[in-house]
């Protein structure tokens, strides 16, 4: 097996003496869908906020491509590579949807301040070339026509695509994706795990923190159980589905031990 | 569409500056043109911290009014030239403007409006109190430009030279905006946390934004001072400060056409309603108020919504 492209060890952190997530490992490879599930306040967004360097660990450690990037500020861990999207969306609602996309490609762009100011033809060259790049990825998620609208003009699916295509910009090798299906009809989630399974299938490690139990278990290749900030399983969709600790966590002990009268 | 806007940006401006000279009857609307041109110069580029990275700053008179003194005690003090003194005088607004910045940049919202408006009122204190250096509240003289033994006088000439600034100024602006820095600005005023996962160094573009706003201000002083050749510290004192936020508001954030508007409605306005006697501040005030309320948006991206949505970006 390959060597993982995002791991974190032992991670914990407390907020005001909640010790919202205690000893979390995980580790997820180039191509591999890897989920985190969990009930709500189970420590899924800490742990990508972690991840991601919004938040500090107090301990653990968080491995890019195996090197230490604990606490690197994140748009140092852009540039090496990791990119995501919120669950709350954050869209720049005041620019147009190829905008947003073209905001993506900022670590891609030459940024020096003097031919900017002097509009040099090589910025010109440059903003023609993420125009170009920014309209695929609005293709890929299949936003094409919308491009020139303002972003705030936007349905709720349309922005979650958005932020997709937008963190897709930066071709990161790994991808956080926070609830990407949320508050999305059937079709759209039917889109987005289209999405994600193409996006996987490139090389990127995508981390999908989801609650559509359906798409997790169709898509992911390994999926990571917490509840109340511990791990409580690790596995395939299949070992996960069949784990009475999870069904018990989910549904309670009472469905739990129904679940397993009923064979 | 967005190369639209900024052609036509450049376009109304150029036409402006080329058709005024035949339609205003007299030198003294001359000088209020050039009044114009000067205080928009600064507004534009407060435009580019305040309209497009959403950040405030109320103590902006500051950063003019160093660059105005610069070429008032150059000259005075150090015997420099003239030109030289407005140059030291960017260069001694732009350090300011980095080393205050680093830290206040951390600051949002109201934090980050107490904090500049601090700034400024530091700097018009010294102006206003360091007499023996500056003149005090009297003001001071400001020798003439001489370039190359020509003396640079005349309500026509000042006027060619602010706008070939103002225009200048204009064009790095648009330029600036339409670049991937223009793209962080823009995005760091929507969503911090989203311009930073993209790989924004958004307390860096914050800082550059201000710098150069800084510069933008501390030019347009240096054209008033030479231009006026007498300046007080009224130049850097907090009013002016707000004049300069109100123009950028009522033209409408964000756009650079509306910083010039803007800039022209707050400079025309007290001449014109001088007729209005001792209600003039009043009437000032309440046009101010009726823009707000039937131009939200500000006057140019207003006036823009109203037209056919293809002809506008």
């Amino acid at each position: 097996m390959s060597a993982p492209l995002i791991e974190a060890r032992g991670v914990g952190i407390s907020f005001g003496g909640v010790r919202a997530l205690d000893d979390v490992s995980f580790a997820a490879r180039s191509g591999e869908v890897f989920s985190i599930i969990g009930p709500n306040g189970a420590g899924k967004t800490t742990l990508f906020n972690i991840v991601s360097g919004l938040y500090r660990p107090d301990c653990g450690k968080v491995l890019l491509a195996g090197e230490d990037v604990t606490a690197l500020p994140p748009h140092l861990l852009a540039a090496r590579g990791l990119s995501r999207t919120f669950q709350n969306l954050q869209i720049f609602f005041r620019m147009t949807a190829l905008e947003n996309v073209m905001v993506g490609r900022h670590l891609h762009e030459e940024r020096s301040l003097l031919p900017t100011l002097f509009r040099l033809p090589s910025v010109l060259r440059q903003n023609r070339a993420t125009r170009e790049r920014a309209r695929e990825l609005l293709a890929f998620v299949g936003l094409e026509r919308r491009a020139e609208d303002p972003a705030g003009a936007l349905p709720y699916g349309a922005l979650k695509r958005l932020e997709i295509a937008r963190a897709l910009a930066a071709e990161p090798s790994v991808l956080l994706l926070d609830e990407p299906a949320a508050g999305c009809n059937a079709v759209e989630t039917e889109e987005i795990d289209r999405l994600i399974v193409t996006i996987a299938e490139r090389g990127t490690a995508v981390v999908l923190v989801e609650h559509d139990m359906k798409l997790v278990m169709r898509i992911s290749t390994r999926i990571l159980v917490l509840n109340h900030g511990r791990m409580l399983a690790e596995g395939s969709p299949a070992e996960v589905r069949a784990n009475a600790e999870v069904i018990a966590a989910y549904l309670g002990r009472h469905a739990a031990e129904a679940a397993h009268a009923a064979g | 569409m967005r190369l639209s806007a900024r052609h036509a940006t450049l376009l109304v401006l150029l036409a402006a500056f080329a058709a005024l000279p035949f339609l205003l009857p007299s030198s003294f609307h001359l000088r209020v043109a050039t009044l114009v041109w000067i205080q928009a110069l600064a507004a534009v580029g407060l435009n580019l911290l305040m309209g497009l990275a959403g950040q405030v700053s109320l103590g902006h008179a500051g950063f003019f009014g160093i660059g105005a003194y610069a070429v008032a005690l150059g000259p005075r003090h150090l015997g420099l030239d003239p030109l030289l003194s407005a140059l030291v005088g960017l260069v001694v607004s732009g350090l300011l403007a980095l080393v205050v910045g680093r830290p206040i940049l951390r600051l949002r919202g109201h934090y980050l409006a107490v904090a500049t408006l601090g700034l400024g009122i530091l700097v018009w204190l010294v102006l206003n109190s360091e007499v023996a250096l500056t003149g005090g509240p009297d003001g001071i003289q400001v020798p003439r430009l001489v370039l190359f033994g020509w003396r640079v006088a005349g309500a026509e000439t000042w006027y060619w030279i602010s706008g070939a600034f103002l225009l200048f100024g204009v064009w790095l602006a648009l330029n600036l905006e339409d670049s991937p820095l223009g793209r962080a600005l823009r995005a760091l005023h929507d969503s911090e946390v989203a311009a930073r996962v993209a790989g924004i160094d958004v307390a860096r573009a914050k800082l550059l934004v201000f710098v150069i706003a800084a510069i933008y201000a501390a030019a347009a002083g240096s054209l008033l001072a030479l231009f006026n050749r007498f300046i007080t510290p009224q130049v850097a004192d907090f009013l002016h400060s707000i004049e300069l936020v109100t123009m950028v508001v009522i033209g409408g954030m964000g756009s650079t056409l509306g910083a010039i508007v803007g800039a022209a409605i707050l400079t025309v306005l007290p001449q014109a309603l001088t007729v209005f006697h001792d209600y003039e501040h009043a009437m000032l005030g309440l046009m101010i108020i009726l823009f707000m309320i039937f131009l939200r948006q500000g006057i140019v991206p207003g006036l823009a919504s109203l037209l056919p949505r293809r002809a506008v970006a």
